[in-house]
């Protein structure tokens, strides 16, 4: 941290020392920051004791950034403090600092940024640096990022640096040093007589590769001692193609990662393997895509002995339609970067307004089915099964395996019904595979479930509308059926208040057939918000983009602040 | 630790106190190169309308509310358009895992504003956006005027009236 000082006062008092008034004139200051709060109650009934809650009943997870430009200049830090984090956190962020801070310099051909940067080349299948606040997730890489872009059409970069992990310093024992390099082609910008064709064509490679140090390793597994000849540098090399024709579009990413022995794969010593392309068509009123996505021994992080959503350099996101109604998301899935074969398809299509169908002000239909196995693998004669130490199985790519991971069929309908109510309304049909989504051994099996969402909503005034959430999961594994209702009353544009209830009806231990009830209230200020809440939290996966995060249970009150500037 | 906090305490009210100059003044949007929504790139400074207002609406596919806003908006924009010559650029920070549905929704629903992606967010850091929907005015001379969180039914009569009082030549106060 102390390293960090003098960096501080550069960017911090560099334009005191510049001459003032011109500068000061062009410099521009912004930043955003949030608070979230919870206050924790005892609530039998979900198991929450005074010894569970353990003396922490005030939690508080909070941070500020503050973004400073000077024409070509920018800089730009975040404070972090977890004073201790929520529950659902990891304990890991317990503290206060500042975790990321960068310098950035940019013209019209060339940008350098020295400190903490968020990158992503292609798709993210070799390389994707991220941040997001309410997942407790953050893998910046610190360290040197360039591109370059010697003529229009061409685009390279390069990176180099250690990702973060919690407040953890590096060290090279505890994490790898990673470089890549990316490069992009805009064919119909480097030939000016293609700039105005219906044809577009693109396609990028990148190259990564992940610095660990030690040749060997010596561990016990099951109580044999292993000693294993380790890759100290393990690369990932990618391709990808995106073409547009009119309205059609096609999109492709392969990538290959070399031998890689890590805890998440039991130490096999096979190459990994990646996949996804997508196909889409889009006119006025309607679009469609159809994709397919397939993993092999594709995880990849800076330290190869841990398991947690720490350190990931690539990315791999499910193919699946991410929910948020509160029970359709109730069995989220997350890509098995092991291996998992999937497809999908989404169409989103409007009956245009004065026809019969689509009524007076029109409706829109959306389609999407998703479906994901497992990969297919066989085992080598003579080796039994992911055996560690050898190659593990045989792949054989961009095939299905036998084992059902998910899958979901889902049709929105959205309809105005007159200038003062409109609606959504949702059915799904979903199936879970809990014991691979959740890493538990043959316990719970398959969930089928299905769904029902209806989602109204009455314009009273101008400003003031009433909306209703009715909702239903039924289900005859794992907790049973539910049933959720919401009402919501806002007062445009700073108003809103809420009463909801996730009722646990049909839970087979009638002990646990529980109440979620949460009400609250908020207030918008322009770009400042403020909301308050008091209730209790359900057990579940919040997932965003390809990462899930568990939240356990908890009861009590929520303060949330946030505000830009 | 404690050392640390001081400072920066120090550092952000050092900030914030020089700063009065510039915060008093509008602030012209960032230079970020993201890309349309064919997956082409586009720098951010870009975003224009010929001496006319600019929305900028930062939106997902996952998100509810942003896509309430964008909808109740599409009803009205050509409206919208006709009277002040606004113009809407829907800002969506869809990552890997969405951001291909993004043209076949805004297709699908018959959306008729110009779309950007966002997916590593790095136009949403510049601007300082956290929750979404984020909707941010720009007066004709491209610089932000106003910004607001959230949406509520009827927010888009306020956004309108900020637009029309910006053609009168007003000032906006937030």
């Amino acid at each position: 941290m102390k390293k960090l000082y003098p960096l501080f006062f550069v960017f911090i008092f560099l334009p005191f020392f510049l001459e003032a008034q011109d500068l000061i004139k062009n410099s521009e200051v912004s930043g955003n920051f949030q608070t979230d709060a919870q206050y924790y109650l005892p609530d039998s009934k979900m198991g929450i004791t005074e010894s569970t809650i353990d003396g922490k009943v005030a939690r508080m997870n909070g941070y500020a950034e503050i973004n400073y430009g000077l024409k070509n200049f920018t800089a730009g830090m975040r404070f972090e403090s977890y004073l201790p984090p929520l529950v659902g956190y990891d304990d890991n962020y317990q503290g206060a600092g500042v975790p990321y801070w960068f310098v950035n310099y940019k013209n019209d051909k060339l940008e350098v940024t020295a400190g903490n940067f968020y990158e992503q080349f292609g798709n993210g299948m070799s390389l994707r640096t991220w941040q997001e606040w309410t997942l407790g997730y953050d893998n910046s890489l610190r360290g040197l990022r360039v591109k370059f872009t010697p003529v229009k059409g061409v685009t390279l970069k390069g990176v180099w640096g250690t990702q973060r992990n919690y407040w953890e310093p590096y060290s090279n024992s505890n994490r790898g040093i990673v470089k890549g390099a990316d490069l992009d082609f805009y064919v119909n910008d480097l030939f000016p007589s293609l700039q105005d064709s219906r044809v577009k064509l693109t396609f990028g490679g990148s190259f990564v590769s992940d610095y660990q140090k030690g040749k060997s390793m010596d561990m016990m597994i099951d109580t044999l001692l292993y000693i294993f000849s380790l890759p100290e540098n393990v690369s990932v090399t990618s391709g990808r193609v995106n073409l547009n024709i009119g309205g059609f579009n096609f999109y492709s990413e392969y990538a290959h990662k070399i031998n890689d022995p890590s805890t998440m794969n039991k130490y096999i010593y096979k190459a990994g393997n990646g996949l996804f392309a997508t196909a889409g068509y889009s006119r006025k009123g309607l679009g469609v895509i159809i994709s397919a996505k397939s993993i092999d021994n594709m995880s990849y992080k800076s330290n190869r002995l841990i398991t947690i959503n720490q350190l990931d350099i690539n990315y791999l996101p499910s193919i699946t339609k991410e929910h948020t109604y509160a029970l359709a998301s109730m069995y989220p899935y997350a890509t098995q970067p092991e291996g998992e074969f999937g497809y999908a398809g989404t169409l989103t299509y409007t009956l245009q307004k004065n026809t019969k169908l689509g009524g007076k002000s029109g409706m829109t239909i959306a389609v999407n089915y998703s479906h994901v196995n497992s990969g297919k693998r066989d085992s080598i004669p003579g080796i039994k099964m992911d055996q560690t130490g050898t190659l593990g199985y045989k792949s054989s790519f961009f095939q299905p395996g036998n084992t059902l991971y998910y899958q979901d069929f889902n049709i929105e309908v959205t309809k105005k019904f007159s200038k003062t109510w409109k609606g959504i309304f949702t059915y799904l049909n979903q199936a879970y595979n809990k014991d691979i989504v959740e890493g538990h051994l043959n316990e719970y099996g398959i969930v089928y479930s299905n769904i029902g969402i209806a989602d109204i909503t009455w314009k009273i005034t101008k400003k003031d509308a009433l909306r209703l959430e009715a909702q239903g999961l039924w289900t005859k594994q794992d907790k049973g059926n539910w049933v959720a209702g919401l009402l919501e009353y806002t007062i445009a544009p700073a108003w809103f208040f809420s009463v909801q209830d996730q009722w646990n009806y049909g839970n087979n231990d009638k002990n646990l057939r529980l109440h979620y009830y949460l009400v609250s209230a908020g207030y918008t200020y322009n770009s400042s918000r403020i909301s308050l809440s008091y209730g209790r939290q359900r057990e579940g996966i919040l997932c965003i983009g390809g990462v899930c995060r568990y939240v356990p249970a908890a009861s009590g009150f929520t303060l949330t602040i946030s505000s830009s500037f | 630790m404690k050392k640390i906090i001081v400072l920066l305490s120090f550092s952000l009210l050092a900030l914030l106190s020089f700063s009065q100059v510039t915060l008093t003044k509008n602030r012209p949007l960032p230079s970020v190169d993201i890309k349309d929504v064919k997956g082409n790139p586009f720098n951010t400074v870009k975003i224009k309308n010929d001496g006319k207002p600019v929305i900028i609406s930062f939106w997902a596919t996952w998100c509810k509310p942003c896509i309430k806003e964008l909808t109740t908006i599409a009803d009205v924009y050509s409206e919208w358009t006709e009277e002040t010559g606004v113009k809407l650029y829907a800002v969506s920070i869809d990552d890997a895992r969405s951001s291909s549905l993004v043209e076949p929704l805004v297709s699908g629903k018959s959306w008729e504003y110009t779309v950007l992606l966002d997916q590593n967010g790095d136009f949403k850091r510049a601007m300082n956006v956290g929750p979404i929907p984020h909707t941010f005015v720009l007066n004709g001379k491209g610089e932000i005027v106003w910004q607001h969180t959230s949406f509520a039914e009827g927010s888009e009569l306020d956004l309108i009236d900020i637009i029309r009082k910006l053609n009168k030549g007003e000032e906006i106060k937030q």
